[in-house]
């Protein structure tokens, strides 16, 4: 399920996340869910954030859904967001560690580049606990199948809204 | 309202996890009294689940210690493993391990200098304002890239936490066909590789020498990547066996993480000291393949380099031999009889080192005599290092007081950078502060 997309191809649908950070899995869970399922030529790939294979995997990509865990303050557990980004925010922080450059570096990158795919959805669920060890919380869990629901619209929807 | 005298300054990022590292600065009239660098540090945790799993899982479990370098700790698992077994992996075996951890060196590397310091040196906030003026050198970059990811890949079974890999070797091993376009590519990254070297050796470095101990592995012959020999610039040199006997770690109040020291230096500036592309190079630099030594030579870079801000260039070295190295070991590459070898679990303990992209990382397992882990030991390069960036980090701000609170934290962050610290996989969290009460 991990790999490379095929540049110029279809949609790809990418979980970010690390299945041994407690619902920083929920990404991951979903392409789990979602293996299998999607239409032909849609490819999952499991990402660990890192900007480089992010900007790799949707070069030439039509779509590109992104599913992944969030933070908020004040949170609300296993609450669902969708974003369809336009425009990258300005990263906020330089991070010392290579380990610290994420989502938003990638898609400012690619829009340095011109490598943005046609559409970009992100879809995320607020986190209860980002802890090390394995398992979501039920919270998260609970939406699972909502989720991989949702990005099956996205994958079978003829519009982007 | 500012109080020169009392004043506190902080970045601070938040990427995708709880947790955070930090930077505490206390400056008392004239002299900068203590320099705190406080890291979380995640192999502690894995050590506690470790125990009480079967021998076959730490490869796979220590690999989600990291997601830059899951190479490196799958390798020196999978080495102590053996050693507690007596099994011994080599021959084309040994090549095709050689070989998935170029491809890491690769990867970690360049992600290194393209995304994270070389926009310190042009002047850019970060690595996507860099990209809009420089197009064609993030690309450059971003090929360079891909070429680690397919080395990854091909033999990891996939780019991040790899699937391929066992104790004994692997699940399975390629063919000479497959490895056919991965020399391709490679040898379309060679010249990338050569160019970088050339380009981050045209910035300017400060003035700043690390005077501590140096730590590395070596071989004989070659750079040492997957394996090795401990040896220290100052004459130390013991097998992975011996790491715990050297090297002493300690608690310390601020921090999660061990900090280490160095028993037996004898050293007058203490037991601290560093590992890491700088040690690696300067103990091994006789070592390099040929465009790789080529290539220091040309940046300048001697037989040994002490200044951290000259990192970038030393990284950019290695993703040259890495790449070298891996040409080789496909050139040479003959399928093994079987993709691994057998390991019966023993009772007994075992020990692995290898050369993570940021310094020597060292495994220590004990096994019953069904081949349950019974205690785990994980020793990361940042938390070796954490005391020799902490006194880096007091003699670099010492001599620039001067600066107003916006330049010193920003040349901070910088200075912190030249480290590649692993603060945390998912740790992502710098607050810097500096107090001038």
């Amino acid at each position: 399920m991990t790999g490379s997309a095929a540049p110029g191809g279809s949609a790809v649908v990418i979980g970010i996340g690390n299945e041994f950070r407690r619902d920083d899995g929920a990404g991951p869970a979903v392409l789990a869910r979602l293996d299998g399922q999607v239409p032909a030529g849609v490819t999952l790939l499991v990402s660990d954030g890192e900007p480089a294979g992010l900007i790799e995997a949707w070069t030439g990509a039509p779509l590109a859904v992104i599913v992944d865990a969030v933070r908020a303050e004040p949170g609300v557990p296993g609450r669902l967001h969708r974003l369809v980004l336009h425009q990258a925010g300005a990263a906020e922080v330089r991070p010392v560690s290579s380990h610290g450059l994420g989502l938003d570096t990638a898609i400012g990158i690619s829009r340095a580049l011109d490598r943005m795919p046609g559409a970009l959805i992100v879809h995320a669920v607020e986190a209860a606990d980002l802890g090390q060890g394995p398992g979501l919380t039920p919270a998260v869990a609970a939406v699972i199948d909502t989720l991989a629901g949702a990005v099956m619209r996205e994958l079978t929807s003829d519009q982007i809204c | 309202m500012t109080h020169r005298q009392d004043r506190t300054l902080a970045t601070s990022g938040l990427a995708r996890v709880e947790g955070e590292g930090a930077m505490h600065v206390r400056v008392r009239g004239s002299q900068v009294d203590e320099v705190r660098l406080d890291i979380y540090e995640p192999p502690r945790f894995f050590e506690a689940f470790l125990r009480g799993r079967s021998y076959t899982e730490p490869p796979d479990i220590t690999a989600r210690v990291c997601g830059i370098c899951p190479v490196a700790y799958q390798t020196s698992a999978c080495q102590a493993i053996e050693d507690a077994c007596g099994a011994r992996v080599d021959g084309q075996i040994a090549g095709l391990r050689r070989l998935l951890y170029c491809g890491e060196w690769i990867g970690s590397h360049v992600l290194h200098i393209y995304m994270l310091h070389a926009p310190d040196f042009l002047g850019y906030p970060g690595a996507v304002e860099m990209a809009a003026d420089h197009r064609g050198i993030v690309e450059r970059g971003l090929a360079l890239r891909r070429a680690g990811n397919a080395i990854m890949e091909l033999l990891g079974g996939r780019s991040i936490h790899p699937v391929n890999v066992r104790v004994g070797g692997f699940y399975r091993a390629p063919s000479v066909a497959e490895l056919a376009p991965l020399a391709r590519h490679l040898r379309d990254a060679l010249p990338l590789a050569l160019e970088t070297v050339r380009w981050v050796a045209g910035f300017d470095f400060p003035d700043f020498t690390c005077p501590h101990e140096l730590l590395a592995l070596t071989e004989s012959g070659r750079y040492p990547i997957e394996r090795g020999t401990v040896v220290t610039g100052g004459g130390l040199a013991f097998p992975a066996s011996g790491f715990e006997q050297h090297v002493i770690e300690e608690q310390v109040p601020h921090s999660t993480a061990l900090h280490a020291r160095l028993a037996g230096t004898g050293r007058a500036d203490g037991d601290r000291y560093l590992t890491g592309p700088l040690a690696r190079y300067s103990l091994n630099s006789g070592s390099l393949p040929p465009q790789a030594a080529q290539a220091a030579a040309e940046a300048g870079l001697g037989r040994d380099c002490r200044n951290p801000f000259r990192s970038i260039i030393v990284r950019a070295v290695e993703v040259v031999c890495a790449i070298e190295e891996a040409l080789r070991l496909i050139e040479e590459y003959q399928p093994p009889a079987a993709p691994s070898v057998a390991v019966t679990p023993r009772e007994g303990a075992g020990y692995g080192v290898s050369e993570a992209p940021r310094g020597v990382l060292y495994h220590r397992y004990e096994l019953d005599g069904e081949g349950i882990v019974r205690s785990a030991r994980i020793v990361p390069p940042t938390s070796q290092n954490q005391r020799a960036i902490e006194d880096d980090l007091r003699r670099f701000v010492q001599a620039r007081l001067h600066f107003d609170d916006a330049r010193l934290t920003s040349e901070c962050e910088q200075a912190i950078r030249n480290y590649d610290p692993c603060i945390s996989c998912s740790t992502h969290f710098l607050d810097l502060r500096i107090d001038r009460g």
